[in-house]
């Protein structure tokens, strides 16, 4: 099958929606003449002209307040915020405008917005262009909070989110845009809510999202090397959350490890850790591990960077663990 | 300009000088990929942190922004600590843990480079604020762009310092984009210091490749601050050389347009009136250059040779006090 890359996936869903749908709007700084930071609507101002493709001032909380208004007005926004930390300018008009307007009126709105954004560590970007932040909106009932790790999932996933009636927060990852993978030709959708098995297996589950998945693959295959048998799955979408296919995994294999590049302290990883002692405690051989990254602002320098960041040692020596192997790194 | 003293111009002189050639040697750097992360630079716009901060001593404050090393520089920022900064080491201004957009230094009232568009005015007004309390005569500035001028956070901080009269001159780098997007597409008007009405206070627009005009107009404006009669808005018109990081490939403008402002670059065009002044001459030229090459090469020679930090500083200096163990 044809390959793309996982920014080229994006901005593929993207062209793919706006050809269908004539209320779709993009706006964000530099998405226009720029084609957006990370390239992934490079073509869309020459493809949709400058009433579709609309580069913002750098007012945040107007873009999304604007995306807000332009949805309960009928229009089908996908705006880009363009680091995730961003956020912090904007939080008003996502969280308390967009994600609860529905509600407050009484379910007398309908507000299908995509806001874009990007998050994690790896280029030495430091603490303010380098956070995962997933949990923060996955905190906030009325938003659904989708993050792909994989071409594939980007495109469809993106697809999806555009055609919901709700304020979705997607999330991509900055090292992930240059990632390629199997990609089809032409439109199609992957439910919200439902996670991927990733990789197959029997000993162990591992539940990574974003750039963690490719890591814990990496180690799924390292390790079968060694005749452990590790099941990754990535749940694509943490609101909602596909309890089911955790649930059901861990009930085989009896042992959890949760990978995220967010910090683990109240993090998503947390949440699911809570889920599956609540509800498959009996069926865990060992207790569950968390790999996140330390309670720490995300440093500049690459000699910390690299150990901020999650690493394959650490999510191996988890997997060991729980398996009851004595841990190394 | 004929009232500034004889050792004034020769230091402005210096210090642009200086931030040019940080800032080449920077970019070289760069490009050798020896330098993580973002980089933007301030190649162009030297008069304005220099005309601004030659006003200021150490118990006045700035606050900067991602395109900061020439504000630290002309605050009197040291180059060894910028650059062991700038390669991540140890040694560094923040320890290796800030890099570019986030160099600080408190002792010299440098409240840091900012990676949040918008993220100093508050932070200057604030500063204004404590010095207001504790009664001293020293001042904050706010250095801030175009792009910058229109986020709520710095009309917030300006309607703060106005109504409080606090000692806050805030000055707008109008380099006539933000990114990709040129002024007349980010805002309806041409002078930014023209929204210094809504807050009623004094607004004027300075030249800023004329570091003459950029150093008067901050005389008026600190002056004003520091007799507590309140804020005021310069912006200074200039731009940038380089992209707007290092590595931008700059599809949006125009190399003419590059050109024709490379042409009123601020350094020749004060060194012609300090050679007619007679303060300078081609040798004196000649050895100042070398001697901010010599001062860079050092800067540079003291980060190539510190150590990196060690993984276990991660979890040093995030709480004042205990560490905190979650
Ligand atoms: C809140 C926020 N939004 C967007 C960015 C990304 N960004 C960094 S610098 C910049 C342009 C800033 O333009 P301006 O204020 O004119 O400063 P200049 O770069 O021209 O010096 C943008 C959009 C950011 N760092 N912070
Ligand atoms: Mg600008």
């Amino acid at each position: 099958m044809r390959k793309l890359t996982y920014a080229g996936a994006l901005n593929e869903a993207l062209r793919l929606e706006m050809q269908r749908d004539p209320t779709i709007f993009v706006a964000g700084e530099d998405v226009g003449t720029y084609g957006g930071i990370f390239g992934v609507t490079n073509g869309l101002l020459a493809e949709f002209g400058p009433k579709r493709v609309v580069d913002t001032p750098i007012t945040e909380s107007a873009i999304i307040g604007m995306a807000t208004g332009a949805a309960a007005a009928g229009l089908r926004p996908v705006v880009e915020l363009m680091f995730i930390d961003f956020i912090g300018v904007s939080l008003d008009q996502l969280f308390n405008q967009a994600a609860k307007m529905k509600y407050m009126f009484g379910g007398k709105a309908t507000l299908p917005l995509v806001l874009r954004t990007e998050c994690g560590a790896g280029m030495s970007a430091a603490a303010q262009h380098s956070q995962c932040l997933e949990s923060w909106f996955m905190h906030v009932p009325g938003l659904k909070v989708v993050l792909p790790s994989t071409p594939y999932d980007a495109k469809g996933l993106l697809i999806s989110s555009i055609r919901d009636n709700n304020p979705i927060v997607f999330i991509e990852h900055k090292m992930l845009y240059g990632t390629e993978g199997e990609v089809p030709e032409g439109e199609y959708t992957i439910p919200l809510g439902k996670a991927d098995i990733k990789r197959a297996g029997t000993d162990v589950t591992v539940v990574a999202t974003l750039a963690m998945v490719p890591k814990a693959l990496a180690v799924a295959e390292e390790l079968s090397k060694e005749g452990i048998s590790v099941e990754v799955i990535d749940p694509r979408t943490l609101t909602p959350l596909d309890e089911e296919t955790i649930l059901e995994s861990v009930k085989k294999t009896h042992r959890l490890v949760i990978v995220t590049e967010e910090v683990g302290h109240a993090g998503s990883s947390a949440e699911i850790a809570a889920r599956v002692a609540e509800k498959a405690f009996d069926y865990l051989d060992a207790g569950i591990r968390r790999v996140t990254a330390p309670f720490s602002p995300v440093p500049f320098s690459p000699a910390l960077e690299s150990h901020f960041i999650p690493s394959e040692a650490k999510i191996m020596d988890a997997v060991r663990a729980v398996l009851g192997a004595p841990e190394t790194a | 300009m004929s009232e500034i003293p004889k050792e004034t111009l020769l230091s402005i002189y210096e210090t642009m000088v200086k931030i040019r050639v940080f800032e080449s040697r920077v970019s070289e750097l760069f490009a050798q990929g020896k330098l993580p992360g973002f980089i933007h630079l301030y190649i162009g716009e030297e008069a304005v942190a220099t005309g601004v901060c030659a006003h200021l001593n150490p118990g006045d404050y700035i606050t900067s922004t991602h395109r900061g090393h020439g504000h630290l520089i002309a605050k009197g920022g040291d180059l060894k600590l910028m650059m062991a900064e700038l390669y991540g080491k140890r040694t560094g201004y923040c320890k290796g843990k800030g890099g570019s957009m986030h160099i600080a230094d408190v002792d010299l009232g440098i409240l840091g480079a900012n990676g949040i568009v918008g993220g100093g005015p508050p932070i200057a007004t604030g500063a204004g604020f404590a010095l207001k309390y504790q009664g001293k005569d020293n001042v904050a500035v706010c250095f801030f762009g175009d792009g910058a001028s229109n986020q709520g956070t710095t009309h917030e901080g300006m309607n703060m310092a106005a109504i409080w009269k606090l000692p806050v001159v805030f000055v707008c780098e109008n380099n006539f984009y933000g990114i990709s997007l040129s002024q007349e597409r980010h805002q309806s008007i041409s002078d930014i210091a023209d929204r210094a009405a809504a807050y009623d206070m004094p607004g004027v627009v300075v030249d800023g490749n004329d570091v003459t005009a950029v150093y008067e107009a901050a005389a008026e404006a600190i002056k004003r601050a520091r007799a507590g009669h309140g804020p005021s808005l310069i912006e200074c018109k200039t731009y940038r050389y380089r992209g707007h990081f290092e590595g931008d490939p700059t599809v949006y403008r125009s190399k003419e347009e590059l050109e024709a402002w490379m042409k009123k670059d601020p350094i020749p065009r004060f060194e012609t009136n300090l050679k007619k002044m007679g303060l300078l001459d081609d040798a004196r030229i000649m050895a100042i250059h070398k001697e901010m090459e010599d001062r860079v090469d050092e800067a540079i020679r003291f980060a190539e040779e510190s150590p990196w930090p060690d993984p276990s500083e991660l979890l040093e200096d995030i709480y004042t006090g205990p560490a905190v163990v979650v």
